[in-house]
């Protein structure tokens, strides 16, 4: 890609540096979600599939408000609707927006085995690029929020954009523009934290002392973030992670093991030219083609007497 | 002359043992391409033999599926001749002297020598292991039925795998090019009397002392 709006900082697959000369002066941006303020009208879902020309298929009701039942290709953001009854014995209707979390450390990224499949702009949005999507569902097992999909049909992956043809041309998302209560907003990633914590001392002067930001360390923060009225316990939200990390063992698999293996392939086969070069080959001399013959001609009148 | 030659050689492989043998060598090789393209970004061009990447996540399974069958064609007609013996482990043992090319030091030993017989257990190992693993990242067909912590563990293993065989396949092709003749043998089936004289004394005197039209 050409230097342009969204320049990038990490691309999938690269070992080396891409042009970084140009960064952000203001910072990244982040999408803030307020759970506290959501009423779960669906309006950020509904901007989601308008923006991006995206319609799932209409679906059954399974006796809850999640519709779809999950993100698919088509689906990029869910509401999540959790009943939690608190230890007062009342009732708690959590509705979360799922989608890409944005990861400052993206697990999908790393995982990605395609040069430029996957990027990362210095504004902090995750991208994926699906001309150069191979289908091989590693960003799925990268990802620790179990965000990516794919398509049946195509056999690439999808998954929330944060709407990065918007922000480049200096528009918020198109979830944010829909959002009727204010409970998403969008800006740089100081500003939004700053308006976190605003609501965090209101939302604890109104009794709920757990309040707090959603932004996990284990993934570097992330451009997304929540507003909870639990966050001691993020997993209340429909499962999401408590302390999401990438997982070691694709740690392992996509740090440590690869230049290792593919170092000591290539020494294996530097072994043996060597070993070639200095000890040479094992070869069978006449003398000893000779005395097989013999010993074989021996045996052979041996049996015939 | 050269008819006069050709009697004074020793069937090692069968055409059928040959054929099985490079058909699981092509599908091998194709699967190293395609899967080292998947592993590391400095071999992603690798996918550009297959077709693309694409082409290469489509293809890579179903060769693997095949290089599989064709193994166990391989491990049906040769496993008996690859348990290890008493010699086997003397000749272990003497790995100095087999690498400095000091064969007359080494016990004598039937058709395979211990490294053939443990590299046969490796590959079996490696190819169970990434047929298991690898249904499980397949992603198009089997992936879904999977939780995330054993995709993620089958990914680790399968490359873990495909690591051990890759490295015991070029020790083996470096075994061939060093070893005299051990081309020619699967090449065009046989060997030379010296040849297996030197390298399999006990496999030799069998196959002499018991007149037959193998010779």
């Amino acid at each position: 890609m050409s230097l342009q709006s969204l320049d990038i900082k990490r691309l999938s697959a690269t070992t080396v540096e891409p042009p970084s000369a140009r960064e952000p002066i203001t910072g990244t941006v982040a999408k803030l979600i307020d759970v506290t303020k959501c009423i779960g009208c669906k309006a950020c879902q509904t901007a989601c599939m308008e923006w991006n020309d995206l319609r799932d298929e209409v679906g059954e009701n399974h006796g809850t408000y999640d519709n779809p039942r999950d993100m698919s290709e088509h689906s990029w953001t869910v509401m999540r609707f959790s009943e939690y009854e608190n230890p007062n014995g009342n009732l708690e209707w959590l509705i979360r927006k799922d989608g890409c979390m944005h990861c400052e450390d993206p697990g999908c990224l790393k995982a990605c085995p395609s040069p430029g499949a996957i990027v990362q702009y210095t504004n902090g949005i995750v991208d994926f690029h699906e001309e150069n999507c191979i289908g091989c569902g590693y960003c799925v097992s990268g990802c620790p929020f179990d965000v990516p999909r794919i398509s049946k049909k195509d056999n690439r992956a999808y998954k929330c954009t944060l709407c990065s043809d918007r922000v480049a041309v200096g528009q918020e998302p198109a979830c944010v523009k829909s959002c009727p209560t204010g409970a998403i907003v969008f800006g740089t990633k100081e500003d939004m934290k700053q308006h976190a914590a605003e609501r965090i001392i209101d939302l604890k002067s109104r009794g709920f002392d757990q309040a707090g930001l959603y932004d996990p360390a284990g993934v570097g923060g992330t451009h997304v973030m929540y507003v909870l009225h639990h966050a001691d316990n993020p997993s209340l939200y429909h499962g999401l992670p408590n302390k999401p990390r990438i997982s070691p063992m694709i740690g392992v698999w996509k740090g440590l093991a690869k230049p290792l293996a593919v170092a000591s392939m290539a020494a294996a086969a530097l072994i043996g030219f060597f070993h070639y070069t200095r000890i040479g080959p094992n070869e069978v001399s006449e003398e000893e083609e000779r005395e097989a013959i013999e010993e074989a001609q021996a045996s052979k009148e041996a049996h015939h007497e | 002359m050269s008819n006069e030659k050709e009697n004074l050689q020793i069937e090692r492989y069968t055409p059928n043992d040959r054929s099985f043998h490079w058909a699981t060598a092509i599908s091998f090789i194709l699967l190293a391409i395609s899967g080292l393209a998947m592993f590391h970004p400095a071999l992603f061009w690798l996918s550009n033999l297959l077709g693309g990447g694409q082409w290469t996540r489509i293809l890579h399974p179903f060769i693997g599926l095949l290089m599989f069958g064709l193994f166990a064609i391989l491990v049906f007609r040769f496993w008996h001749h690859n348990l290890m013996e008493p010699v086997d482990w003397q000749w272990l043992k003497q790995i100095d002297d087999v690498l400095n090319n000091r064969e007359e030091k080494l016990p004598h030993i039937g058709r395979y020598n211990a490294g053939q017989k443990l590299l046969f257990f490796t590959l079996l190992g490696c190819m169970i292991g990434l047929l298991l693993s690898g249904l499980v990242i397949w992603r198009a067909y089997f992936s879904w039925i999977f939780p995330i912590g054993i995709i993620r563990f089958s990914a680790l293993l399968h490359a873990f795998c495909a690591f051990i065989l890759i490295t015991s396949i070029i020790v083996h092709i470096y075994a061939a090019i060093w070893v005299k003749g051990s081309i020619g043998a699967m090449v065009r089936g046989k060997v030379s009397f010296g040849w297996a004289r030197k390298h399999h004394r006990l496999w030799f005197d069998e196959i002499v002392k018991t007149p037959n039209e193998k010779q």
